[in-house]
């Protein structure tokens, strides 16, 4: 049992958190202008990194939505903070 | 010099005090250049080399593996073969696999230990017992072979199952695919790497893929630890770590990696001469030719590469196990292990051309590749040998999650994704 860190409730048992995805994966702006590629690596392709991850994960007991610093092979957790919070996501994208 | 398996090759090497018998496979040093190469030497890569040399006539082909045979996911399963699935395209592809598993061992001239003892899928509800209704008749058109069970046939098949009035997970019924079964699944890989090597496949092992080769924007061959290695066409074989490699190569698949965990318990008496599937505790169990209960069940919920898995999801399947079969409470558990499985958004796997052109994917099997192993090794083959689509393979490729033509297989495979 692992214990994952809310940045709202401290750490809590893995089983209270829902995997929410690559951190920095906005969704494409534009009705028209979005081409097949863009819409597609926005729902689907990921970056499934090996080693340090950089992801969006939710504490589904208190209900907020935060990012993780955690790594992928040893399951190390580097920090979590709220999105509101950090460097803004923008950099991040893929 | 014995290299055929058989009771006379047998009998003469025991009188001759087993020391005749030849290596299964060469150790060769990697050539610089290959018509073909595979870059992972499990299962699926093993069958590709050996198809490629089988049914193409393309014998100057490598293998190239980081660590060694059928050590990934090959040997991390549960050895369970099926083909019951519920949409034309997955039927299509898993049930070329179990009709090549019939007549494997032949083919290979290697005991795979085949065994089509059937496989229960468990319906807890009427409302699953509906479900389980349509799965049956599904299957049936696709053309496989499925019996929609009731209380009585379930009783017959495992009557270790807790089937009182006032059971946990009471059982209505469920679906029954009698062809399907276990096969040994090093044997498997084995079998192949033999089957290849003597048709000529050169098989590298603790020989790593550092970065691709790519001129003129395609793939012309891999710099591995042992050196560059070049080919006309590359396939890329390497289940639970098809992003990382696809990272050095320029592109991003629809993948996420997660760890799968499987354990044995001590070895007893036969008592369960079935594969059972629980959809709704999550569980599933055989009982080894070894006596070993082999207990599987769904995903970790954490993406993860750590081959060693995690508690939740054991104590998750354990306890559905136990529910079902009281009986087995009483076993110690002997081991548990993990492998990585690579998840697609429909739980169907990719087969086809990559974005990088020359390079070739097959990958995304999820829960679910020993059981493909044939299938999947056919239809790359057949990819790389003349760059076209099997009719099979094609609703499989990668160009689906942009075409939106997903084939989802989520509830259809049986067990959680």
């Amino acid at each position: 049992m692992q214990l994952f860190p809310c940045p709202f409730c401290g750490p809590r048992s893995e089983t209270e958190f829902h995997f929410g995805g690559d951190a920095g994966n906005h969704r494409p702006e534009g009705f028209r202008d979005v081409t097949d590629g863009e819409w597609t690596a926005y729902l689907h392709e990921r970056n499934n990194l090996r080693g340090a991850a950089n992801e969006i994960w939710m504490h589904m007991t208190c209900g907020e939505v935060f990012r993780m610093e955690r790594d992928t092979v040893h399951h190390g957790i580097a920090r979590s903070f709220a999105l509101t919070e950090g460097d803004g996501d923008d950099r991040l994208a893929h | 010099m014995t290299r055929h398996y058989s009771a006379l090759s047998l009998f003469k090497e025991g009188l001759a005090g087993q020391k005749g018998w030849q290596q299964a496979w060469r150790s060769p040093q990697p050539k610089p250049r290959y018509d073909i190469l595979i870059i992972g030497g499990g299962g699926h890569g093993l069958a590709t080399a050996y198809y490629l040399a089988k049914v193409h006539n393309i014998r100057n082909v490598a293998v190239i593996e980081k660590g060694w045979l059928g050590g990934g996911n090959t040997g991390r399963n549960t050895t369970v073969v099926r083909s019951n699935y519920f949409f034309p395209e997955s039927t299509a592809l898993y049930e070329m696999a179990l009709k090549l598993y019939e007549g494997l061992g032949r083919d290979l001239n290697y005991n795979i230990m085949l065994s089509q003892r059937g496989i229960i899928t468990l319906a807890h509800s009427e409302a699953e017992m509906e479900m389980a209704a349509r799965t049956v008749n599904a299957m049936q058109i696709n053309g496989t072979d499925a019996e929609l069970f009731g209380i009585e046939d379930v009783r017959r098949v495992l009557p270790l199952l807790d089937m009182s009035p006032d059971a946990r997970y009471p059982v209505f019924g469920g679906v029954w695919q009698g062809r399907a079964g276990t096969a040994r699944h090093d044997a498997v890989a084995w079998g192949y790497a033999r089957a290849a090597d003597r048709l000529g496949v050169d098989i590298i092992q603790s020989c790593e893929v550092e970065e691709f080769l790519i001129e003129g924007g395609r793939c012309r061959g891999v710099k591995t630890s042992r050196g560059e290695i070049r080919a006309e066409r590359v396939g890329m074989v390497i289940a639970g770590h098809s992003s990382h490699l696809a990272a050095k190569a320029g592109f991003r698949l629809p993948i996420t990696s997660y760890a799968l965990q499987a354990c044995v318990s001590e070895p007893i008496k036969p008592a369960l001469d079935t594969v059972v599937l629980s959809p709704a505790t999550g569980t599933y169990a055989s009982q080894s030719d070894k006596g070993e209960l082999v207990v599987g069940g769904g995903l970790d919920r954490v993406p993860s590469y750590g081959q060693r898995g995690n508690l939740p999801m054991l104590e998750t399947v354990i306890s559905g196990l136990l529910e079902m079969f009281p009986s087995f409470r009483q076993l110690r558990l002997m081991r548990q292990w993990a492998g990585i499985v690579d998840v697609t958004p429909d739980s169907s796997p990719i087969l086809g051309e990559s974005p990088l052109p020359g390079l070739f994917l097959n990958c995304g099997w999820g829960t679910g590749g020993f059981k493909a192993i044939p299938a999947g090794g056919t239809l790359l083959a057949n990819l790389l040998a003349t760059g076209k689509h099997h009719d099979v393979s094609r609703p499989f490729d990668l160009d689906r999650f942009a075409r939106g033509r997903l084939i989802d297989e989520a509830a259809g495979s049986g067990i959680a994704h």
